[in-house]
């Protein structure tokens, strides 16, 4: 809703940015302006809670991977596969081979699909069309018209055998709910396999096209490449994300890595030692809250190696990761770092907002890669090893898995029958939301300064701030094509609009 | 309700379509565009006027519409917030037809389990007590607080979900979390034809008339049950009814239409397209359905299968509890 500006003796002007695009429900900016009209202080609010965590308790644990999907319909396989995590913890069981390659493949073709609807629908625009272009066509129907319609249909593709994968594990293609405690609820047929095994391939080539559309569209341009190296996008903060045994990318489990920003590691982590090395910070102004790092410590919206906030997010863990798990994201992995820091080894920390939409195409081409070693796999297809049946008594666990939008925690206390007692949720953007805050006010403070003319283009170029995150608020919708409203009001000390900046529809 | 097709009053031209979120997750946005390809023609017949998510229109330019501008508004997502409730209010004024879309729209959804604890305890499970906060000030959001440069605002958060119809009146209820894009898509043919009355007493539209079971694929054998287990702890037999292994379904007390999908996956039904009774209440007609199937000759034996259920309020009314006779905690 339009914000009631609420009249105060201040000095400070205020641009309202309500509500801002592609969060489920509603976000909101409030920028301050001093008397010289430069930025003095800038809001981010997120206006949701919903309490999960709370009306979980009493439920039997063997449901949540049933409920908690439900936290975000864009990324329900995230939540599906922590939750089932967190069970197989509770329950103390270890996983048949099969089961867990069900599962790791199943996350792997959700991954593709997830990456491709926001690098095609929400970030490529920007790029594609240009920040200040023409907002009725800075979106996927103009990047499909400027791309050509035989590249729309590939992205439809991806999407629509995305979730016929979804359907053959899960039976639902949007929401699927097969992970259970010790498994899955039902095996993989050699037919089945046969038809995944089409679509997996048809992902990474899909995906290889995808880093061809970055190269020609975004890294050719110098203005581009300018104003990811250059711009008011730049955060040094500490990175986080699942590595293997090797150090290496994984999606689906692992220890939790964080390196400092320089790249050094501060501390790795199984999953159930979360609590010691991440805590939240409430502030009266948001529904949602701030993690930050335990051993760093909460020193404000700053960056830096002194300040614990950190971001988990497609380039934290290229950072954390010592190398990628297949060969071609490798390349491409090098590629990126040696663009962006010289250092084609990864050691060197990339830490340019907008590099971001790049890192996560190269998790695309990974996670394609990936299915595919999983797909091929002689076991997957177990009539029987799809999962386990618990014998111990239930009792806590954690399970972590990485979101497309960063680390994402599920922990739950059981009685010893299974019913949740306590549940903790940490969900992937809510890791980045100090972040968040902070590459907003950057980019508001570089972008208006004294006497700056707030057009629309510079609205824009704001939330390409937020956007490179694909966040997921509340954690909800993201990945869809297109703008929200906007409306931006400059108003006087008694709440009087003086300038006002409407964005054209798109 | 009405049977008959009153397309009088509609306005000349293309259709104006509005979609909406409230509390919810996003997934029925996506069971929209789930209808692929469709989605172009639908552009063709149709404007869409408001859908926050696709396309940029502004609150502010939604108010200036005259009221009933938009033909039809599919609103998905429950009530929580004030914010939600003034956008519910908003929408129905200038909407002529606005449905319930999804189950959270519909009955409260999987959100409404919250009703079932006070907001003060959700307020202290999330902002007090869970084991990664550092909280020592008790602080806690409010709906204004005064920044050092200007006062900040935020919605109430309200004492329980409520569903879209207990704010305005609802023409239609499209059952689902999310809807199948099949139905959307039948749906949608309907209202572009012109075969669906404007106002229709919150009739029920992309669903069928029957039950879940009455489309799954599973075999009854008319068996009862002396025990009901738990998902995780027994394997069931494929292509047998779950409810008469004694796995809980809520397949006899759910409205067909999503063609019994999770069964097909070996997993029971957990009723989210709503009562299958012109009632609303479905865990009554679960609790039915049950007392039809357990192996009890006496009310002490029934009483002691039944007790083996872990969850009957959290599992009967998964996606109800905003329609239940129990609505809300206290």
């Amino acid at each position: 809703m339009t914000t009631a500006a609420t009249t105060t003796a201040s000095p400070y002007r205020r641009i309202s940015i309500d509500p801002i695009t592609r969060l489920e429900g509603h976000g909101k900016i409030d920028i301050f302006l001093d008397a010289d009209g430069e930025v003095a202080d800038c809001y981010f609010q997120v206006p949701e809670l919903r309490g999960f965590e709370k009306f979980c308790e009493g439920r039997p644990v063997e449901e949540m991977p049933r409920i908690m999907p439900r936290i975000c319909g864009v990324c329900p396989e995230a939540h599906m596969m922590a939750s089932a995590k967190a069970c197989d913890a509770v329950y103390k069981v270890s996983l048949p081979l099969t089961a867990r390659l069900i599962r790791e493949l199943q996350y792997n073709i959700f991954y593709v699909t997830d990456h491709a609807t926001h690098f095609y629908a929400l970030g490529a625009p920007d790029f594609v069309m240009g920040p200040a272009s023409n907002p009725a066509e800075r979106n996927l129907i103009g990047v499909i018209r400027k791309l050509g319609v035989e590249v729309g249909q590939k992205v439809i593709q991806a999407r629509k055998w995305g979730h016929e994968a979804a359907a053959i594990f899960g039976g639902r293609p949007v929401n699927p709910e097969n992970a259970i405690p010790g498994g899955v609820s039902k095996p993989i047929t050699a037919q089945e396999r046969e038809r995944l095994e089409e679509i997996v391939r048809y992902m990474v080539e899909f995906a290889k096209f995808t880093v061809g559309v970055l190269r020609e569209h975004v890294l050719a341009n110098s203005q581009y490449v300018d104003l990811i190296l250059h711009g008011p996008y730049h955060h040094r903060t500490y990175s986080m994300g699942l590595v293997d045994e090797k150090n290496r990318t994984n999606f689906y489990d692992g220890k939790i890595r964080v390196v400092d920003p320089d790249g050094h590691e501060l501390c790795k982590y199984a999953p159930r030692d979360y609590a010691k090395h991440v805590a939240e910070r409430v502030e009266p102004w948001s529904y949602l809250k701030f993690p930050y790092l335990t051993e760093v410590g909460w020193k404000g919206f700053v960056d830096g190696k002194h300040s614990g906030v950190y971001r988990a997010t497609p380039q934290s863990r290229l950072n954390v990761a010592d190398a990628m798990s297949t060969p071609l994201a490798q390349e491409a992995y090098e590629e990126y770092f040696e663009t962006l820091t010289g250092d084609r080894s990864g050691h060197t920390m990339v830490h340019q907002t907008l590099a971001m939409h790049w890192a996560r195409v190269i998790e695309m081409v990974n996670a394609a890669e990936r299915a595919l070693e999983l797909v091929r796999h002689p076991e997957l297809t177990h009539p029987e090893n799809y999962r386990v049946i618990p014998h111990d008594t239930p009792t806590e666990g954690v399970g972590i898995v990485e979101a497309p939008r960063g680390t994402l925690v599920h922990h739950y206390v059981t009685d010893e029958n299974g019913i949740v007692r306590k549940a903790n949720l940490i969900v992937g953007t809510t890791n980045n939301h100090a972040a968040i805050c902070m590459s907003i006010k950057q980019a508001a403070q570089g972008l208006i300064r004294k006497g700056t003319d707030v057009t629309e283009g510079v609205l824009n170029m704001i939330e390409m701030a937020f956007r490179a995150y694909d966040p997921c608020f509340g954690c909800a919708t993201h990945s869809l094509p297109g703008k929200m409203p906007m409306v931006v009001r400059v108003r006087d000390c008694d709440g009087t609009v003086i300038a006002e900046t409407v964005r054209a529809q798109g | 309700m009405t049977a008959s097709v009153d397309t009088s009053d509609r306005q000349p031209g293309k259709l104006r379509i509005g979609m909406y979120w409230a509390s919810s997750c996003g997934g029925c946005d996506i069971s929209l565009l789930e209808i692929g390809e469709h989605l172009l023609e639908l552009i063709e017949v149709a404007d869409v006027v408001l859908w926050p998510c696709v396309a940029d229109f502004k609150y502010r330019t939604v108010a200036d519409y005259p009221d009933g501008y938009i033909d039809v508004c599919l609103f998905n997502g429950a009530i929580r917030s004030s914010e939600q409730e003034e956008i519910a209010r908003l929408l129905r004024v200038k909407s002529r037809t606005l449905a319930a879309y999804g189950a959270c729209a519909m009955d409260g959804g999987i959100p409404a389990l919250a009703n079932l604890k006070s907001p003060g305890a959700i307020y202290d499970a999330v902002y007090h007590s869970n084991p990664t906060l550092q909280n020592p000030n008790k602080t806690e959001p409010q709906e204004h607080w005064a920044a050092p440069q200007g006062d900040l605002t935020l919605p109430r958060f309200y004492p329980q979900v409520l569903r879209l119809a207990d704010i305005v009146d609802v023409d239609y209820r499209i059952p689902g979390c999310p809807p199948v894009g099949t139905q959307v898509w039948k749906v949608l043919q309907a209202v572009v034809a012109g075969e669906v009355p404007a106002h229709n007493d919150a009739a029920r539209a992309g669903c069928d008339n029957r039950s879940v079971c009455d489309e799954c694929h599973r075999e009854k054998r008319k068996t009862r049950i002396k025990e009901f287990k738990r998902p995780h702890l027994a394997v069931p037999e494929p292509n047998w009814c779950l409810l008469e292994q004694g796995f809980v379904c809520l397949g006899a007390a759910t409205r067909s239409g999503c063609g019994a999908l999770c069964t097909k996956a070996e997993l029971a039904c957990r009723g989210c397209y709503g009562s299958a009774g012109l009632a609303d209440d479905q865990g009554t007609a679960m609790l039915s359905a049950i007392g039809s199937v357990i192996d009890a000759t006496t009310d002490d034996r029934a009483h002691e299968i039944v007790e083996q259920i872990a969850d009957p309020t959290g599992t009967f009314y998964r996606f109800s509890l905003a329609s239940s006779a129990l609505k809300a905690h206290r």
